[in-house]
């Protein structure tokens, strides 16, 4: 190639160097193709219902029971004229919202306070000792934190917490037998505290020693220095941990379906302590409980709407964490 | 050129020697080698005036010893710090002039590998039975590279005043005690149109002073300055030079420093080390005219270091 | 004190010890400023204890938590776990049922290995292409950052919808060799290639990001060093930096390796949940194109929230689930800190 100095650009001058690089570009291009395929065909996939259904689709207001509209969906008849599509989806969506909301706020205060234990006050022994623990958290499939969850928070939940005048006041609407989005909600911020932790406590240690040392010898206590002075300066990367987590939590099928309850009741706050025992039905755990009937099409397109929801908000925040990450390393905290 | 003189005595220095302490020989003037050194060091320009009439002791070091993972960095130093006169710590790299700075503000009990032996005491109470934080609003450091926080000018100032009781007082309490802390550190004349500049934007000398002016704002007894100067332009030394000269009335002053000549300058006592001893200590002018032992002899006319 | 005049040697300035005087302890000085009243001026306030309680109950908090979800484990899994049933296969107990309630976990463990081994197969060399690609090569750069991104929206998407993706895909008829093809030409669409290959969409990035790190590590003058040598590039790749990058594949690939083993939705939805069925003729490749299932879809299916509601099982074999997890997570520690930097000079 030649550019306008009569110069050769630079690049691989050499045919089985042209060729790796072609093949290893090709190769990329094909990862990239079939992801960009992915969310074509899911998108193509769910349209349907949500051409059918407009804005009532998400619209708070728009009433209807899920579960109902599950089953006409899944018992419409074949003929594609006659396709039942109707699904005002804003429960499911309302569920997964509380139960990310609440679980990626308490985790990341639960996150922000182990990583300032880590870093800072926690005595040599337990440092090392709480290092492979929240790995170890991290690592453990969701299912074994279902497992325990079904078979002990939600049946702990029933016995203690549930008592029988509160399951009386609800009776008509709802069962309160321990299946509950505050169980979810409870093991999800179990679930996503250790991922977070992971990036807090690199971010505390990445502060300037100028920065801690200083706060220290103006007569700051550790406590009050490390939190003006290294957690202020953490701020993005708490930011960034909990745009990850939210990721996370927001794609958690398997763990949610077991516990929450699969009832498309959407949990009112003004009913006190009961709000929190009252069961659910997030968009994840809806995909995995319903995954048989995928054969009936248009219950199949309903289906992959919420998987285009899902995908849209999850991957694009996992996206946008990963962005936030990119410039935090490019971002020189020196003092100077 | 002409032909090959015979090449000079090579001074060997061993280093394990013991520094022996030899008489100022009588007659009109020290020996040939410290003639070059001390004498260039002599005729600068000094900064001190006299001694002030009030000399307070505040700290004393009683045979302070600082080890890092067993190996010891400062041996048995006694020393005294007094307010109205300005102490110099000097000595080659590595010897344990910082050491023993940082540990009149307990900040090496933050290395998990170090011990400490002897006492240390402030005002006559024993430095290890007083709160540290306590302690350390007593005796402030400025550090090497000037790390002012990531915040405005007045909230650097203002930190140590907010940040160490149960209330936060208000800006407008606040003002007039960073105007106060800014004006001693002398940079008030230079921020004064806009407090809330970023810090980090000040240049080098500015962000120094700055550093300077956070420590005083909490009223310290004590200043420790860790080669404060060492990473600005001469302007900015002198600068901050004068600024010490102004303290020292109000706050006992310990200074560590590579510049011979500033200390010759700054302090009113010098206090050599190397490698941990605390070989010789005097007067500024003692230790640099006539200095009593070999081993400070050989540093300050320039023989190492 | 004054220091004498005279001059003294080392020994006796060590030997006079310096005393303070005998005075009654006075209070220190504070320069109070009336910006505070004396009793507000604390050096730990009771927001500064709360919080530093706080932050000592979290940690603590985090310990037990872990501690008591293995302690739990080890009691219940030991409690239901025969060593014998871990090579019985499991037994269908009722026609209603697709899933084995009772015998052992045979086809569970040989699920999970051979769904763990496939994944991170095809997972390999996608992997390490692509972030050799990106890190060598990376021309024209919107695609670089358009590839970057890919694989971080792929990282960040739920299996979930990874799962149904991959119905909706191996359902078309152009992949009917996958999998098995009914008579009336409908592609089932779910076997061990399909989870297989859906698997390794989530340790792709995994791969790729530990690799990228690795190859960014190893400093400029080696690869100087190998082109001053006439070595091209590609050569250079293959025999000077990705041998130098095995630790951080190693880690990365074995963190794939534990997502994969730990995942549940994909095997549910593309496994099809039953024991160990192969379809087809040929010999080894019958058994990828049949259907299976594997520790963790066996739990799900087990606990009460699946068909089986054995929880006894369920106990079990997620018992045997999490002590695979833990040993490769401790392989991970083991690799990644094995060593110390090979580049210091």
């Amino acid at each position: 190639m030649r550019s306008r100095f009569g110069l050769q650009k630079a690049g691989p001058r050499n045919r089985s160097d042209q060729r790796a690089e072609l093949l290893l570009g090709a190769l990329a291009c094909v990862v990239l193709a079939l992801i960009a395929g992915m969310i074509i065909f899911v998108f193509e996939k769910a349209w349907p219902s949500f051409s059918n259904n407009g804005l009532d689709w998400f619209w708070p207001w728009a009433g209807g029971n899920v579960d109902d509209e599950l089953v006409h969906i899944f018992e419409s008849p074949s003929d594609p004229s006659q396709f039942v599509y109707t699904m005002h989806a804003w429960p499911l969506i309302y569920a997964t919202l509380l139960i990310t909301a609440t679980a990626v706020v308490v985790s990341t205060v639960f996150a922000v306070l182990s990583a300032m234990f880590i870093v800072e006050f926690a005595p040599e022994g337990i440092r090392r000792l709480l290092e492979p623990v929240v790995r170890l958290l991290a690592a453990v499939p969701s299912v074994i934190y279902g497992l325990i969850g079904i078979l002990v928070v939600v049946k702990f939940f029933s016995d203690h917490l549930i008592t029988q005048s509160a399951r009386d006041s609800v009776a008509g609407v709802a069962a309160l037998n321990g299946f509950s989005w505050g169980v979810g909600a409870l093991i999800l911020t179990v679930m996503i505290t250790p991922i977070m932790i992971a990036i807090v406590v690199d971010a505390l240690r990445a502060v300037p020693v100028g920065w801690r040392e200083g706060s220290v010898s103006l007569g700051v206590n550790r406590w009050r220095a490390m939190l003006t002075v290294s957690v202020r300066a953490a701020r993005p990367a708490i930011v960034a941990a909990a745009v990850l987590a939210t990721a996370r939590a927001l794609g958690e099928a398997i763990m949610l379906s077991m516990v929450t309850g699969s009832v498309g009741f959407q949990p009112n706050p003004i009913d006190g302590f009961i709000f929190f025992v009252e069961p659910a039905r997030p968009l994840a755990a809806t995909i995995v409980d319903n995954a048989e009937g995928l054969s009936v099409v248009p219950f199949a397109q309903t289906l992959y709407a919420f998987a285009a929801v899902l995908l849209v908000s999850a991957a694009f925040l996992s996206f946008g964490g990963w962005y936030i990450r990119r410039r935090l390393r490019t971002y020189t905290l020196s003092p100077i | 050129m002409g032909p090959l003189k015979q090449p000079p005595p090579v001074r060997r220095i061993v280093v394990d020697d013991e520094p022996t302490i030899v008489q100022p020989p009588k007659g009109n003037g020290t020996t040939e080698e410290a003639k070059t050194g001390a004498a260039a060091l002599l005729s600068a320009p000094r900064k001190r005036e006299g001694k002030r009439a009030t000399i307070k002791e505040r700290m004393t070091l009683d045979e302070l010893g600082v080890a890092y993972a067993g190996k010891p960095a400062v041996k048995a130093v006694s020393l005294p710090v007094r307010q109205g006169e300005v102490l110099g710590l000097i000595g080659p790299s590595g010897c344990g002039k910082t050491t023993l700075l940082r540990s009149l503000n307990r900040l090496v009990d933050q290395t998990p590998t170090a011990s400490r032996s002897g006492t240390i005491y402030l005002d006559d109470q024993d430095v290890d039975l007083l709160d540290v934080t306590e302690l350390r609003r007593q005796v402030g450091m400025v550090f090497q590279q000037p790390n002012p926080f990531p915040m405005s000018v007045f909230d650097n100032v203002a930190y140590g005043l907010r940040e160490r009781g149960s209330r936060r007082p208000s800006r407008a309490a606040l003002r007039p005690a960073v105007e106060e802390a800014l004006e001693r550190a002398g940079l008030l004349e230079e921020v004064k149109d806009n407090l809330m500049h970023p810090a980090l934007r000040l240049s080098g000398g500015q962000q120094q002073r700055l550093c300077i002016a956070r420590s005083l704002a909490v009223g310290p007894e004590v200043l420790l300055l860790d080669e404060p100067c060492s990473a600005l332009d001469p302007r900015s030394t002198s600068l901050i030079e004068e600024l010490i000269m102004s303290l020292r009335e109000e706050i006992a002053i310990v200074i560590v420093t590579h510049n011979l000549q500033q200390a010759y300058r700054v302090a009113d006592r010098v206090a050599f080390m190397y490698l941990g001893d605390l070989v010789e200590y005097g007067d500024a002018d003692g230790v640099f005219g006539a200095p009593k032992a070999k081993r400070t002899r050989e540093y300050v006319s320039g023989g190492f270091g | 004190m004054s220091t004498p005049a005279t001059t003294e040697s080392r020994a006796e300035t060590q030997r006079r010890r310096i005393r303070p005087p005998n005075l009654p302890r006075p209070r220190l000085p504070r320069r109070n400023r009336g910006l505070l009243k004396e009793e507000e001026i604390v050096p730990w306030s009771i927001g500064d204890r709360i919080g530093l309680a706080a932050a000592w109950f979290c940690g603590l908090l985090l310990c037990a938590i872990a501690g008591s979800i293995v302690l739990y484990m080890l009691v219940r899994g030991l409690q239901y776990l025969s060593v014998g049933a871990l090579f019985e296969h499991p037994v269908i107990l009722s026609t209603t049922q697709s899933t084995g309630t009772a015998g052992g976990y045979l086809d569970p463990i040989e699920g999970t290995l051979i769904l763990t081994t496939l994944g991170t197969l095809i997972a390999l060399p996608i992997g390490i292409g692509t972030a050799v690609w990106l890190s060598e090569y990376g021309r024209p750069s919107w695609l670089a950052r358009a590839v970057e991104s890919g694989v971080e929206i792929v990282a960040g998407t739920p299996t979930i919808v990874l799962a149904i993706f991959g119905l909706l895909v191996f359902t078309q008829g152009a992949f009917g060799f996958l999998s098995f093809t009914a008579e009336g030409g409908a592609v089932f669409g779910r076997s061990f290639f399909i989870a297989g290959i859906m698997m390794s969409l989530i340790a792709i990035p995994l791969i790729v990001g530990a690799t990228r790190e690795a190859l960014q590590s190893i400093p400029a003058h080696v690869r100087e060093a190998s082109y001053a040598l006439g070595k091209d590039k590609i050569s250079t790749i293959r025999r000077v930096l990705l041998p130098a990058s095995r630790k951080g594949i190693a880690t990365g690939t074995t963190l794939g390796m534990g997502r994969i083993a730990g995942d549940t939705a994909i095997v549910v939805i593309l496994l099809g949940a039953t024991p160990l069925e192969p379809q087809g003729d040929v010999p080894i490749l019958k058994v990828l194109q049949g259907t299976g299932s594997t520790l963790t879809s066996y739990v799900y299916n087990n606990s009460p929230a699946g068909e089986g509601n054995a929880p006894q099982k369920a106990y079990a074999a997620a018992f045997v689930l999490l002590i695979i997890v833990i040993l490769m997570n401790f392989f991970v520690d083991l690799i990644s800190r094995k060593g110390s930097d090979p580049w210091a000079r």
